[in-house]
């Protein structure tokens, strides 16, 4: 089983729920967020575009951050869904160094924190909080492994892409264009 | 000399600090989200629930609050049962909580007094007394000129108690910014086409329709929740989008057909439009034979506003604007021309939005499937109150002979009709907001200021410190909607739907409900029988059981649906239908509009453009701010803390400017913004005008996360275009160059 | 144009605009492992051919730096971790994929050795000396004479020391200016430089100076080298790698990496040393002040300048 996520760029508006849901649901501190929306602007008026993505971690398959970790607070868990155990964190930011997505951030409180996919909400059969809210649905979550779960769907006859492939991180984040 | 009403800008000495509570929470450093220490998410089993509705705007979506075992709000989410928001709020209304932990919040009543120097501060006051000082206050101005100078403005819950208290006393004058300043020459426009209104929020039928056309409609950055989640599944389902801005707005850059138009020249590509269809006979031809009137005189009308003539006005193609016009004829009539939100542009808006509206009557939209559904809203039984007094005068009597098609009251025209003038006999003496930021919502802000400074007396009841409230003489802190039990809501949808608003914690500090302050108000000025209940709740499950519910019952499910009673969703086919409107069908041309000596059926004018080095200042919304109310709200403030002006790169080069770069604006009229803002140099903006999100550069410093930051479009709007029809402010005729230096700061009186 | 912003108003302290979590912490402590590496790796060497006589300050009296050092950088590494007090969780696990882990480790075996080193010459170095506990004197008597096996040991670890700290760095891709294979061995050569640099400030012996004097010009050279290296590798890759080689070439770094790190750092200190060797008489601490200093800068751009590359955005 791997969870994965597609963000429907044609859908998303930038409005940031996810952003704020993300902060309420997990009790991210202000002034930080797991979650984000990068918008690129390509052209020139009048022949512009824009794409709005909704980033946070990628739950890599091969993830960086937890290769790095000295102490293996930065692990995997079922589903492929990277987490980390607050109290085996000791601080040190390599995993930050590691990430070319820029996704983890160092908590006031110490440890080193990001998404999660929201897993205390996947145990009980919930969602994560950002699909949960998104008024466009823009969010595509599930078992990338089941071809019938709402993001193998979404991938179906659809054109998508990874950030920095080339990092040969794996990403499990997938952006439909 | 020192105003009688000086703005009070920093908590008073003395008692105004501990007014102010500083509760040790330091704001540049890292407080969580909650007050609550706890780092781990709760479980949602561990919480509990309570019903509620958003007042963070007008959409009122109804949700549950989630409150945890040590009595913290840790999150709202939406009620699946609600069609205003499907289980989804937006950013605005997940960061509500930002609103209840807000240390800026109100905490107590505020007197307004003077020291020795004759300097203005604010005083706390015990809830009795600033009560009976306002009781007092208000009958002293009914005494002297009358009742009907007392003004009621509200944006929000608390003006249907409010209403009801002015109504006894004897005022009619109540007034929302929302139509004078935002909806109401649509309203106008619709009334005269269709006999309605469109009302609020829109019938659009926007997840069944083929062809969404927004002209005046930035969806997506406006958070009209329930039209932004029915436009993404519009787009599943492959619908055409065409819109219609300067600007490439988020929805823009979704469109199948984007019209990069000249700035104010949208009623000429209107008719074209109008103009194709007419002529090249693309029109809803069975719709039209039965239910307009006047198709003969339009088509005579737009004869020679053809797609080349509007070319050169509005720099759209003309193949383009056939191309655009067919599609909207093939996809009737499922095809919504949206009638826009905010269009008080250039004060000739009614006219352009009748533009709009004939062209949905051309396409047979209105009442059908994909275009606008016929709304319903539940109407809850109204408690037996004594009757009303008849008020001798209304606003309408300081404009005499104008605005005659204005279906509600103008809040410009109020505030304009509180500054004396030598031909008027009377002005407005009194006011009470609730609400609504007057100074940064009535264009022409030293008008609004100077219209306060005539004041005998001016109430504000409000949550935030926000700028009217500097200018009051007694501020009322009201609770949060997480706070407070309200009226259940009864906005119009699909079907009828009834929510409750109940408060999930106790009231924070010494705030109060409105329904409350109103009670307890009319109590001292002898109007408590308005008031037939001494807990809101006995109104509620009275009204609720009435209608086949309960207090009980609403408070465990939170949205209850009733059945529809005023006929269908749509027009049955070949139903015959009496609109509202003189002839009784949908009017092409306008008989109301022509008896008032206006053009029955639009005409394009030109609107003044902007100077060499100047330009046209256009604005808009974020999705995660509602207008210049959340700028404090700490969860919201975290997504945007200030607004950037959108410049284009040519025109960035052209001034030498860098991203980033703090500017400040100098409008046409001489005006400077007190605060500077930050260019965004972007491609998505046209060489002739910059753009900002309005609602920022707060003024008052007791908001100590929106103080300062970003500018203040409002105090740039100082031109404004007044619509003769029904008194609209048209507000996007202002013009800015920019200042790369501080400017000596005149001394502000 | 081309844009590219974040509109939900991220702004995480240390993170955005910039990468920014490793400061002044950081490049002190690779500077006194690098110095602890190298100083610990020619004691040994020259333990291990015999010229413990010849060659004392290099294989007796430098080492007593290490120990101080060491624990310097323990202490700089410890005050830059974020969760302090889960630090012994370092220690509870060995990760063979994270190079953080074997320095932890190797750190934790060499810091101690290097102390038991330095204890066994205490009494040359002070003859009053006394352990006080017998079996404190009995276990320096041990190691005494076990001081063959411990300079193997000693050179290994110095030699891991040294190149795992460029080896953790080139580990975290993500960071373009890093990743490269390079950094590793140009990261133990300039620690083995600047501990020469060192044993030579220390040095009274006019040979013993003219023996490291050569080793390190001949380090300088490989260093030098390397450097070329390492920004012709970056100019041949991919465009991340471009941008990140441009920090130096024209960029916020260029004048602080060629004129401290590699002009005074290395280049004029070498100068200065085969001057000297050509009978030049120049003052000792010169250069090795120089090569010292230059070390330290190096990396103290090294970590800045890193942070700053980055793949997105």
């Amino acid at each position: 089983m791997r969870y994965a996520m597609a963000i429907d760029t044609k859908k998303c508006v930038g409005c940031s729920d996810c952003v704020v849901a993300c902060q309420t649901e997990n009790n991210v501190p202000h002034g930080y967020c797991r979650d984000w929306i990068v918008e690129n602007v390509n052209g020139s008026y009048p022949n512009v575009e824009i794409e709005l993505r909704s980033e946070r971690c990628n739950h890599c398959e091969n993830a960086p951050c937890v290769r790095c970790c000295p102490t293996g607070a930065s692990h995997i868990v079922e589903g492929g869904i990277v987490m980390v155990t607050h109290n085996e964190c000791i601080g040190c930011g390599a995993c930050i160094q590691s990430c070319p997505y820029d996704a983890r951030y160092s908590h006031p409180e110490g440890y080193v924190d990001k998404c999660t996919f929201c897993q205390h909400r996947l145990q009980k059969g919930q969602n994560p909080a950002c699909v949960d809210v998104c008024p466009t649905k823009c969010l595509y979550f599930g078992d990338i492994e089941d071809p019938y779960s709402d993001v193998s769907l979404a991938l179906k006859n659809r054109t998508w892409k990874v950030l920095a492939p080339e990092a040969g991180t794996k990403p499990q984040l997938y952006f439909l264009t | 000399m020192k105003t009688r009403r000086e703005f009070i800008k920093i908590s008073a000495a003395g008692a105004g600090a501990t007014a102010i509570g500083l509760s040790g929470v330091n704001i540049l450093g890292l407080n969580t989200a909650q007050a609550s220490n706890d780092q781990t998410a709760a479980s949602d089993a561990e919480m509990s629930v309570y019903p509620t509705y958003c007042e963070v705007c007008f959409w009122k979506c109804a949700g549950w609050t989630y409150v945890d075992k040590k009595g913290e709000i840790r999150k709202i989410i939406g009620n699946k049962e609600d069609p205003h928001c499907n289980g989804r709020l937006c950013p605005r209304g997940t960061g509500g909580i930002g609103m209840y932990y807000d240390e800026d919040r109100l905490k107590t009543p505020l007197i307004r007094e003077y020291d020795k120097d004759g300097n203005a501060y604010f005083r706390k006051a015990s809830w009795d007394e600033a009560l009976e000082y306002s009781a007092k206050k208000l009958q002293k101005v009914a005494e002297e000129h009358g009742p009907e100078c007392v003004a009621l403005f509200n944006h929000g819950s608390a003006g249907s108690y409010l209403g009801t208290l002015l109504k006894a006393f004897g005022s009619p004058n109540i007034t929302a910014p929302s139509f004078a300043q935002c909806r109401g020459p649509r309203e106008t426009a619709w009334i005269a086409t269709f006999g309605e209104a469109v009302g609020s929020p829109e019938p659009t039928d926007i997840r069944d329709t083929d062809c969404l056309v927004l002209i005046g409609s930035h969806l997506g950055e406006n958070m009209h929740n329930g039209q932004v989640q029915e436009m993404a599944d519009a787009i599943d389902r492959g619908a055409t989008i065409i819109t219609v801005d300067p600007r490439l707005s988020t929805v823009a850059s979704k469109s199948k057909y984007w019209l990069p138009i000249k700035p104010a020249t949208d009623l000429a590509l209107l008719m074209a439009w109008i103009h194709v269809v007419v002529y090249e006979e693309i029109y809803n031809k069975d719709y039209v034979e039965q239910y307009t009137y006047g198709l003969d005189l339009l088509k005579d009308h737009v004869k020679n506003m053809t797609p080349e003539w509007a070319y050169g006005i509005t720099t759209i193609e003309p193949e383009i604007i056939r191309k655009t016009a067919r599609e909207m004829a093939n996809a009737a009539p499922a095809v919504i021309v949206h009638p826009g939100r905010h269009v008080t542009w250039y004060g000739d808006d009614t006219q352009r939005i009748r533009a709009v509206a004939i062209l949905n009557a051309l396409f047979g939209s209105w009442g059908n499937r994909g275009g606008f559904y016929m709304k319903e809203s539940v109407h809850l039984p109204k408690p037996k109150t004594p009757p009303y007094p008849k008020p001798t005068k209304t606003w309408r009597d300081a404009y005499p002979g104008q605005f005659k098609l204005a279906s509600l009251a103008l809040s410009s025209g109020i505030c304009d009709a509180t500054i004396p003038t030598e031909d008027r006999a009377c002005s407005f003496k009194a006011w009470v907001v609730a609400g609504t930021n007057l100074p940064l919502t009535l264009p022409n802000m030293s008008n609004t200021v100077k219209a306060m400074e005539n004041l005998d007396f001016l109430l504000v009841i409000d949550t935030m410190p926000m700028e009217i409230t500097g200018y009051a003489d007694v501020v009322l802190p009201e609770c949060t909607y997480l706070e407070r039990y309200d009226l259940i809501r009864d906005s119009p949808h699909r079907e009828p739907y009834i929510a409750l608003r109940m408060p999930a914690v106790e009231p924070k500090y010494d705030s109060k409900p409105a329904w409350w302050i109103t009670k307890q108000l009319a109590e001292k000025m002898g109007l408590g029988d308005y008031f037939p209940y001494d807990d809101i709740t006995e109104l509620l499950d009275w009204q609720l059981k009435k209608i086949g519910s309960s207090l009980e019952e609403m408070k465990r499910i939170g949205v209850k649906k009733l059945d529809r009673e005023h006929g269908g969703l749509y027009f049955q086919k070949g139903e015959d239908i009496e609109f509202n409107t003189p002839t009784g069908k949908i009017e092409l041309y306008s008989n109301e509009i022509a008896a008032e000596g206006f053009d029955p059926i639009p005409v394009y004018t030109a609107h003044p453009e902007p100077d060499p080095g100047f330009y046209r200042l256009i604005y808009g919304r974020a999705p995660m701010h509602t207008f210049s109310r959340t700028a404090n709200n700490h969860n919201l403030w975290d997504l945007q803390k200030e607004n950037a002006v959108w410049v284009n790169p040519k025109v960035a080069e052209l001034w030498d400017l860098k991203k980033d770069q703090l500017v400040w604006l100098k409008n046409q009229d001489g005006v400077v913004s007190s605060f500077p803002i930050k260019v965004r140099i972007t491609e998505r903006i046209r060489w002739d005008s910059v753009y900002m999100v309005h609602g920022f550069g707060h003024s008052d410093k007791k908001l100590r996360r929106a103080y300062g930051n970003g500018a203040n479009d409002t105090e740039l709007i100082t031109r404004v275009m007044v619509d003769p029809i029904m008194g609209g402010t048209g507000m996007r005729g202002n013009f800015v160059t920019f200042l790369t230096e501080q400017p000596q700061k005149e001394a502000k009186s | 144009m081309k844009e590219e912003l974040f509109i939900s108003g991220r702004d995480i302290p240390n993170i955005d605009p910039f990468l920014n979590i490793w400061h002044w912490q950081i490049p002190i402590y690779l500077f006194l492992g690098g110095l602890a590496a190298g100083i610990l790796f020619f004691a040994g060497l020259f333990y291990v051919l015999g010229k413990e006589k010849e060659m004392a300050t290099t294989v007796k009296w430098a080492p007593f730096v290490v120990p101080i050092a060491l624990v310097l950088g323990l202490i700089a590494l410890f005050l830059d971790l974020k969760h302090q007090l889960f630090f012994w969780r370092l220690y509870t696990t060995i990760r063979m994929e994270s190079p953080m882990s074997w320095g932890a480790w190797t750190l934790m075996v060499i810091t101690p050795l290097s102390m038991i080193w330095v204890a066994t010459y205490f009494k040359e170095a002070f003859p009053k000396w006394s352990w006080r506990f017998n079996f404190i004197e009995q276990i320096i008597d041990f190691f005494t004479k076990k001081r063959k096996e411990m300079a193997w040991v000693m050179m290994l670890l110095a030699i891991i020391l040294g190149v795992y700290t460029g080896i953790l760095l080139s580990a975290f891709n993500a960071r373009p200016l890093w990743n490269t294979s390079i950094l590793g061995p140009l990261f133990l050569v300039s620690g083995l430089s600047t501990g020469l640099a060192a044993i030579i400030w220390m040095s009274k012996s006019k040979i013993e100076r003219r023996i490291l004097s050569r080793i390190d010009i001949l380090l300088i050279a490989v260093e030098l080298f390397l450097i070329v290296h390492l920004f012709m590798g970056f100019l041949a890759a991919s465009a991340v790698q471009i941008e990140a080689a441009e920090l130096f070439l024209g960029g916020q770094f260029t004048v602080t990496f060629w004129v401290f790190v590699v002009i005074l750092g290395l280049i004029f200190p070498a100068v200065l040393e085969i001057l000297e060797l050509n009978g030049y008489h120049i003052p000792v601490w010169i250069p090795a002040f120089l090569i010292l200093f230059g070390g330290l800068v190096f990396r103290f751009v090294m970590v800045e300048a890193g942070q700053i590359t980055r793949y997105l955005y």
